[in-house]
């Protein structure tokens, strides 16, 4: 054997030859397995199953009275329950469809319509509007204002103004009774 | 040769160092359970499960907690969500403060775990004559033989042999470490009925429940075992071609 | 070191842009690249890196399930079993922990083997080995603390028994038990400092890790033969040969790996431990995890609790003036017949002190233990030094290619002998 250099020592051969298909085939084999290694990792980060199954919140309506509201938290996130007056039903579903940028009409967001449940995180930038209590300001539409940067929602909890893009969302919920109803 | 040798010592020696001492009191190495999940491929039978369940909740559930067990976990068994929602909703489950500031009862959901009958273990040990019922959720890991020494246990109640006496409110087991326990024998035959028409011997419900258990203590075992089969075949692959492209760069040096 | 970027010899423009100013490329390219490696390595030489990857697994497994452990007593076993439950593949990251932590020792104790065999802690290497003992010791911490976070029967009652051991410290001991428990008892206070310290003592491991692999490219490694390459023919570099070939054993370690904890994921494991630590209830036998055995033999065979102490602590002590003791110039075993046997027979013993720690204290076990522990220091404090003055060994072959050439081990009987190598 008289090689003594240090090298990759063998007969030199041309370029793509079996033996680099095989190293290919080795690496890629490799790669899939670290990736397949890696992905329990990454997915452990996401919603444990008991986070997952934490899906709902029970409001009793009985104490809110008309004109009133409250904030209750599902999922981590503040939910305006409001009990609207005949006015603010009146207001929000006289409203032409072509005046709104996320066009909704006030019948599809409340399934009774004195009472308007949707999550209260502004769709710009996730503040919480203000409107909730008698004293705030409700912004130009009577509905809620986010101060952050300045989007109005009205009595439907439609966007009628400022750079949020679309309506408060509303959250899955069932009437349980007249009195009760069940968030998520 | 001998450092071969040396490594099976090795080996060996760690092999049988792992299970360690057997506890204080003596008592009968029980025999194999023979349960469809033993076994290196083995999984939960679904009926089975179901049926020890039934005899959890009817009968262990008196004394003895699950709490590490939540009734959505049950879908895994076969059960249907509404099922689930149902056997949920028998139960009570502690919630609150409400409004007023006040700890409330309120109807079990899918998303509860199940309840321990008692509130704490001196509760429990103050109803049981001092001896504390264990809760089942890990039972078949907590024990040497896990789940052959539940199933045996459960009909291994029987008279003392003679000569040897039996302390007042202890029951002779011949499973048990110390041949004595506390829990009296629970299981007598066709004490429930069987949904899908099993028979329900003490045999088959200490089947059943064992099952049950097994699958309580350790949810992610089918999975975890099709995984493993996954992995080592893929690795088996990996190192032989591993080992190929090994000998190619070494196939022109001396060494 | 001279001032001014470092003179590259990267083409690529992106590396070595980083490496004129921090040549990690260089270093990388000089340590794991082109190192001249003996070319007479065996599989043992493999167990060294195994330990690497073994650490990088335990850290990036320890991480994840830091993100869910609660370090409270009344939360601790509560929160591992919903990682075992509710995470996402929580299960397989908690057994690849509790599994990777066996993994580790037996890595280590059969790298430690190696050098104990082949003489890898004499002269040159004294500090390297110095460095690896470290490494053990602060192993061993971190694992004893690991084990108490579940918070069952054993976490809590081995922790007790370890612990109370320093009590027989004369003057100082039931001080410092107090300052170690932070309490009375071991408690939450104890439970949250092992918390942090579990989570910090594997970055000093990497720490003197990277001491140790340092130590090692100033000597180079030591081989089967135990004799000094003499120059490239002895080499290779470590870049392909020694990469792929650690490739090769990092899928036989993967694959014993996955054996443990796909289908026996507790076999190494104690059922107590799936009981919540109970302080009233005492477990029939109290027993540390399997690679502590040894070490717990050793303890229980003296009958004084000071003496038990010292012993153990002394077994590993005994490590660290291993070079000293041994002063054969002959590194490896291959070629020292008597102390071949001797350190084959200390393993076994090694074996046999493990299985007696597992036994409770009583009968056969005592005694055994204690032979098994007299032999234990018998092999270091008289054997090894003994056999350095007296043994003949066989001789050496002229040089690790010679031998390579010739099949390996010694020169053919009548041929002319070298003198002995002076290690």
């Amino acid at each position: 054997m008289a090689d003594t250099a240090p090298s990759h020592g063998t007969t030199a051969e041309p370029e793509g030859t079996r033996r680099d298909f095989l190293k290919l085939t080795t690496t890629a084999f490799a790669a899939v397995g670290g990736g397949a290694l890696a992905w329990p990792f990454i997915h452990q980060m996401n919603p444990a199953q008991d986070v997952l199954a934490l899906a709902s919140t029970d409001v009793d309506l009985a104490p809110i009275a008309e004109g009133q509201a409250i904030t209750v938290m599902w999922r981590g996130k503040p939910v305006f329950v409001r009990h609207r007056t005949a006015a603010e039903i009146e207001a929000a579903r006289a409203v032409p469809l072509s005046e709104l940028k996320d066009p909704q009409r006030d019948e599809q967001r409340v399934q009774r319509p004195q009472w308007l449940v949707m999550i209260g995180v502004c769709t710009h930038l996730g503040c919480v509007p203000l409107g909730q209590k008698p004293t705030d300001n409700k912004g130009n539409y009577n509905g809620w204002f986010c101060p952050c940067h300045g989007s109005h929602y009205d009595t439907s909890g439609r966007i009628r103004l400022g750079p949020a893009p679309s309506n408060l969302p509303i959250p899955p919920y069932e009437f349980r009774s007249d009195t009760q109803i069940r968030i998520g | 040769m001998i450092r071969t040798l040396s490594a099976a010592a090795l080996a060996l020696g760690l092999l049988f160092a792992a299970p360690a001492a057997r506890a204080a009191g003596e008592y009968d190495v029980p025999p194999p359970a023979n349960l469809s999940f033993q076994g290196i491929f083995g999984t939960f039978d679904r009926p089975a499960a179901q049926r020890g369940l039934q005899v959890y909740r009817q009968v262990c559930a008196n004394c003895h907690g699950l709490r590490l067990v939540a009734f959505r976990n049950l879908r895994a068994l076969g059960l249907t969500e509404a099922q689930v929602a149902a056997i949920a909703a028998e139960y009570q489950i502690a919630d609150g403060p409400n409004d007023e500031g006040q700890m409330f009862q309120r109807p079990g959901r899918a998303s509860d775990r199940f309840p321990s009958p008692f509130p704490n273990e001196r509760a429990a040990r103050a109803a049981n004559n001092g001896a504390y019922p264990p809760d089942l959720s890990v039972m078949t890991k907590a024990r040497h033989y896990g789940a052959n020494y539940i199933r045996a246990l459960l009909t291994g109640y029987q008279d003392p042999p003679p000569g040897v006496e039996v302390a007042e409110g202890m029951h002779y087991n011949r499973y048990f470490p110390g041949r004595q326990i506390a829990m009296a024998n629970v299981l007598f035959d066709d004490m429930m009925e069987f949904a899908d028409g099993t028979r329900a011997t003490a045999e088959q419900m200490a089947s059943d429940v064992t099952t049950f258990l097994a699958w309580a203590a350790e949810p992610e075992m089918e999975q975890r075992r099709q995984m493993g089969v996954r992995v080592i075949l893929f690795l088996l692959i990996l190192g032989g071609l591993t080992y190929a492209v090994k000998r190619r760069v070494w196939a022109d040096v001396k060494h | 070191m001279a001032i001014g970027l470092h003179d590259s010899p990267f083409k690529n423009p992106v590396i070595r842009w980083i490496d004129r100013r921090l040549p990690i490329f260089t270093m990388m390219q000089k340590e794991y690249g082109t190192f001249p490696t003996p070319r007479n390595f065996n599989y043992f030489w493999n167990f060294g890196a195994l330990a690497m990857v073994n650490l990088a697994i335990m850290i990036a497994t320890g991480i994840v399930l830091a993100m869910h452990y609660t370090p409270h007593v009344d939360h601790a076993f509560d929160s591992v079993e919903r990682i075992m439950r509710d995470v996402n593949y929580g299960w397989l990251i908690r057994y690849m922990h509790m599994n990777g932590a066996s993994m580790f020792f037996i890595v280590v104790y059969v790298h430690i083997w190696r050098g104990m065999y082949y003489g890898s802690y004499k002269e040159p290497r004294e500090l390297l080995w110095i460095l690896g003992v470290v490494i053990f010791i602060l192993m061993m911490a971190t694992a004893f603390m690991g084990y108490v976070l579940p918070w069952g029967q054993m976490s809590f009652w081995g922790a007790t028994v370890i612990t109370n051991l320093f009590s027989a410290i004369p003057f100082v001991g039931d001080s410092i038990v107090t300052w170690l428990w932070g309490g009375f008892s071991v408690d939450n206070p104890t439970l949250a400092r092992f918390f942090s310290l579990h989570y910090l003592l594997p970055f000093v491991i990497v720490g003197v890790v990277f001491l140790h692999v340092a130590a090692l490219h100033i000597t180079g490694s030591n081989n089967p033969l135990g004799i000094e390459p003499k120059g490239p023919q002895d080499t290779l570099p470590f870049h392909p040969y020694y990469t792929i070939k650690d490739s090769v054993g990092l899928v036989v370690y993967a694959i014993v790996f996955a054996a443990l904890v796909f289908f026996a994921p507790n076999f190494l494991g104690h059922p107590d431990n799936y009981i919540p630590a109970n302080p009233l209830v005492t477990p029939a036998h109290i027993v540390p995890e399997w690679y502590f055995l040894a070490f717990y033999a050793i303890l229980r065979a003296v009958p004084d609790k000071l003496g038990g102490v010292v012993l153990m602590f002394g077994a590993i002590a005994v490590l660290f003036v291993l070079p000293w003791l041994d002063r054969s110039p002959v590194r490896s075993m291959r070629f020292r017949p008597i102390a071949k046997w001797a350190f084959l027979l200390w393993t076994v013993n090694f074996v046999v002190l493990t299985y007696a720690g597992s036994q409770p204290a009583e009968g056969v076990w005592v005694t055994v233990a204690r032979i098994a522990t007299a032999y234990y220091f018998a092999y270091f404090l008289v054997i090894l030094p003994l056999l350095a003055r007296l043994e003949r060994p066989l001789p050496l072959p002229e040089s690790i290619s010679s031998a390579v050439l010739r099949g390996g081990g010694p020169l053919p009987a009548g041929a002319a002998a070298k003198p002995m190598e002076k290690a």
